[in-house]
């Protein structure tokens, strides 16, 4: 190998999906390129507080990256980003031979981007325990896990079951619940297989259950779960809405996992399975009635976030319910009518094969890696403020 | 309809279709038609955006069995 090939090759480098998570949650600067097609970057591309972005298709370039070279600064790390690699890879070969250095491509593009998730610790339980959010920066999926006494629940899991056994495996703990806290629209769940692949105990609330084909726990109101050998407990607290059978959970006296219903910037959408004017009312007495008489303190906890703009402290996605009851739009629609139009009305689009991923939640289609990981490309969209 | 240039990407993935398909418009005549076959799901919609930019017109796309098929003319 020569000097010339030597230099090739070091001209640019890949940046995994968790490198690029590590600078969007610690809010560094990085600019990115993103050479998919106008379509794809409009609806949906990698967002922070640090994170400039243009896009420039790679189909423009394939003459030369001159357009490319005039639109980046002329110093610092530049990310070239597409949707499975092949692209930027390409784009990035030819920025470094032009000679502009710190070029890297995103490993597996958006793909992988999409499947990586962040754990972020979210405090201490009063036993000991810990409580962890798993933060899917891709979509804006949140998923959670409760350690105590050697056991763990994972709440809202996604389909990466991996990252959950091993992050268990690491501390020493058997996972022995997966909870979903609705039918999910906008992600695969893994709470299935996961319970499948460990020997834990799946529960899903029945409500949302009338149509699946497996067996399952029913996730029911006011009963309660324990994790660990010590009295540390999850309280399921029914809470429709956004599906008929939402339900949150309330942990160890000091959090509450919202699901789908409360956001930190926003609300629940109720109409992802077609029932939007039936729901919205079930939505408004959950948000008004039951969250309002709930501890101000409590630590609310959602299942996704929509804009960068949610991620606070470490990339966590958290906020006291008091709070919201102050900040939150969707917690200010003073009568009926208008909280019935502003949760039906005017609805940002819904999430890619939202219909579908329902049927595969409900265990009546099976779907290869592929085919699942194709389903989940975009945002989640799951709140009514999405755009 | 009379094909006059073939390009076979199947099996290729991002950007070698477009590559491929570039460089064989690049090389004909206006009003000659190409017809490209690919099997990479992401080329549909960039290969579409793509040929809405230029000149070149779209006049078939086809899907059979995995295998994206388009007509294009060259403008």
């Amino acid at each position: 190998m020569n000097d010339f090939t030597n230099q090739q090759i070091q001209a640019y480098k890949p940046m995994t999906p968790a490198e690029l998570a590590s600078i969007v949650m610690n809010k560094q600067e990085l600019y990115i390129l993103d050479v998919r097609n106008e379509e794809d970057y409009s609806d949906w591309r990698i967002e922070g507080h640090g994170i400039t972005s243009a896009n420039l298709p790679y189909f423009d370039l394939l003459d030369g990256v001159e357009p490319a070279l005039e639109l980046l600064p002329e110093q610092g790390d530049v990310l070239v980003v597409c949707a499975k690699e092949g692209s930027s890879i390409f784009v990035a070969e030819r920025l470094a031979e032009s000679g502009r250095s710190s070029i890297t491509y995103l490993q597996g593009g958006m793909k992988a981007w999409s499947e990586h998730l962040e754990p972020v610790h979210i405090g201490k339980l009063q036993d000991g325990g810990d409580l962890y959010q798993f933060v899917r920066l891709g979509k804006g999926c949140l998923s959670y896990m409760v350690l105590s006494g050697g056991e763990a629940a994972v709440i809202d899991s996604l389909r990466m079951t991996v990252v959950y056994k091993q992050f268990a495996f690491s501390r020493g703990a058997r996972i022995t619940h997966t909870i979903d806290t609705h039918l999910h629209a906008d992600h695969i769940s893994g709470g299935r297989a996961l319970a499948e692949e460990t020997g834990a105990t799946y529960y899903l609330p029945s409500k949302d259950a009338d149509e699946v084909v497996f067996a399952y726990s029913p996730l029911e109101h006011r009963s309660e779960l324990r994790v660990g050998s010590t009295d540390l407990a999850i309280q399921p607290i029914y809470s429709p809405g956004h599906t008929i059978g939402s339900t949150s959970l309330i942990i160890d006296g000091q959090y509450l996992i919202s699901g789908d219903i409360l956001f930190v910037e926003s609300i629940g959408r109720p109409d992802l399975a077609g029932k939007s004017g039936y729901w919205a009312g079930h939505l408004r007495t959950t948000l008004y009635d039951t969250y309002a008489a709930l501890p101000k303190k409590l630590i609310v906890l959602p299942a996704h976030f929509s804009k960068y703009t949610e991620l606070g402290e470490g990339g966590k996605v958290a906020a006291k319910l008091g709070d919201l009851f102050e900040s939150n739009p969707g917690l200010h629609f003073t009568d009926e009518d208008t909280f019935r139009k502003a949760v039906t009305e005017q609805l940002p689009p819904q999430p890619n094969d939202y219909e579908r991923i329902r049927q595969v939640n409900m265990g009546k289609e099976t779907l290869t890696q592929d085919e699942q990981r194709d389903m989940e490309i975009g945002p989640n969209r799951c709140a009514i403020h999405d755009n | 309809m009379k094909i006059d240039v073939l390009v076979d990407a199947k099996g290729l993935s991002c950007p070698m279709p477009l590559v491929k398909a570039k460089k064989a418009i690049d090389a004909m005549l206006v009003g000659q038609l190409m017809e490209l076959h690919s099997t990479d799901k992401g080329a549909l919609t960039d290969f579409q955006a793509w040929v809405n930019k230029s000149n070149n017109e779209i006049v078939k796309v086809d899907t059979i069995s995995g295998i994206y098929t388009f007509v294009i003319r060259k403008g």
